[in-house]
């Protein structure tokens, strides 16, 4: 890659799209689904008593409180894609001792109720207008499967190609949407049977049949795999103002 | 309204007086949080500049900002996503010093901090001035790590982290606050940890 100093207009080059976005006030949501996606994940079907309007990778806050006021909150990616219906869905993998995942996956049920409040973000989205490149890295596929979701709902699948990351299949996340060409999952600890690629970390051989010249680079999960993923790309020749990174840092 | 979540009563051990609101201890660890592909910057070409509201518009080259006093912080930093970090020291120069040398016009009440990535932050002029703030370029006495900000990075530990901009290229004075990269997205335009200002309205 190239040496960035001076090189980009500070103001302009991560401008996010568009105007600034408003969060709106914490709602009352009620839990209406709860499903497993892996042995370490929920997905959580909220009904909102008003309509949030949300791009596809932006995520909300889900706030806890006790009876004597002590109050614990963290911030989840929607996993749906927009619509008319007043829902979201998070996906919250399961935190060894995390305070609020070990709650939500233990306690919550349907017809429990949830302070949440969003949209978050606005830099790590995707409107639909441009091509997407989106490389997912374990629990980092969930705000790039709003992206995917939101792809195929409104007939344009072929803007988005999704590679993701994870140690086995058994830790896929939206296994049964993993299929068809715009798609790869990469295993890098255990493949499945009759599987033509070996186990192994992400390698600048499977991201580059995905690359477009056009398509922006969303990258999503840990630290080291968002870093990881990156230089790949950069290796590739992606310009460096065409990735996004979003980091999925220790939370709980 | 007050709301509670059936069946939740918290986690809570005894807290460390040092830690804000809503934050646990890192402990060793320092987690990396950024949105851009990290940056290689050469000290050779490197600067840091003030413009904007200020009489002398001025801009430093690497060798130029380190004839300046130096200055260090020695304390905790607090980052939004719910990790903070005791006893840290940074070494710089204090942001004091450089606008001495830009000298604000009086109507200066805010400013945009911007990055050599195009990261931006806003802050009010008050949280970066009155040794509270930094353009840091050593942490634990080496040099500052580029996953970290490296070679320079603006440092306002009293505010959530993500105000302290990372691969720091300049500060822009302005009369109006004007929002930056995060806060665009729904973050707090100032970010008191200690009244848990983490998103817009709180």
């Amino acid at each position: 890659m190239g040496e960035l100093t001076g090189r980009l207009d500070p103001l302009t080059a991560m401008a996010s799209p568009g105007a600034a976005m408003a969060v709106g006030p914490w709602q009352l949501a009620r839990v209406v689904a709860v499903r497993d996606e892996t042995p370490s994940a929920k997905s959580f079907r909220l009904l909102l008593p008003e309509p949030v309007a949300f791009l596809p990778g932006q995520h909300f806050v889900l706030r806890l409180s006790a009876p004597d006021g002590y109050r614990a909150q963290r911030s989840y990616s929607v996993a749906s894609p927009p619509s008319e219906l007043p829902e979201i869905e998070l996906t919250v993998e399961r935190l060894e001792n995390g305070e609020v995942s070990s709650f939500l996956h233990e306690q919550v049920v349907p017809g429990d109720e949830l302070e949440v409040r969003g949209p978050i973000g606005g830099y790590f989205t995707w409107d639909g207008s441009t091509s997407a490149l989106l490389v997912g890295g374990g629990s980092g596929v969930v705000p790039l499967m709003s992206m995917v979701r939101h792809a195929r709902r409104s007939g344009i699948a072929e803007r988005v190609r999704l590679i993701v990351s994870v140690r086995s299949p058994a830790e896929l996340y939206y296994a049964s949407e993993m299929e068809g060409p715009g798609t790869a999952v990469c295993y890098t600890r255990v493949a499945p049977p009759g599987s033509r690629r070996p186990p192994g970390r992400l390698a600048a051989g499977d991201l580059a049949p995905f690359l477009l010249p056009e398509a922006t680079l969303y990258i999503c999960g840990s630290s080291g795999f968002a870093d990881a993923a990156t230089d790949l790309a950069l290796e590739l020749g992606v310009p460096a103002e065409m990735i996004r990174i979003e980091r999925f840092g220790p939370t709980g | 309204m007050a709301v509670f979540t059936r069946g939740f009563s918290g986690r809570r051990t005894e807290r460390d007086p040092r830690l804000p609101p809503g934050q646990y201890d890192a402990g060793s660890e320092w987690p990396v949080l950024n949105a851009e592909a990290t940056p290689r910057l050469d000290t050779a070409t490197w600067n840091f500049r003030i413009e904007g509201l200020v009489r002398t518009p001025t801009s430093w080259t690497w060798d130029e900002i380190h004839e300046l006093a130096p200055s260090s912080y020695e304390g905790d930093i607090h980052c939004v996503t719910t990790w903070s970090k005791f006893d840290m020291t940074f070494s710089g120069v204090s942001v004091d010093t450089l606008l001495e040398a830009a000298e604000p016009l009086p109507q200066a009440s805010h400013v945009l901090a911007f990055s050599h990535t195009g990261y931006t932050t806003n802050l009010p002029l008050p949280d970066l001035t009155g040794g509270k703030a930094w353009i840091a370029f050593e942490v634990d006495g080496h040099p500052l790590p580029v996953e970290h900000g490296g070679p320079a990075r603006l440092l306002v530990p009293h505010l959530y982290f993500w105000k302290s901009a990372k691969w720091v290229a300049g500060l822009r004075l302005l009369d109006h606050d004007e929002q930056g990269f995060w806060e665009r997205g729904g973050y707090h335009d100032r970010g008191d940890p200690w009244l848990e200002q983490r998103y817009q309205g709180d």
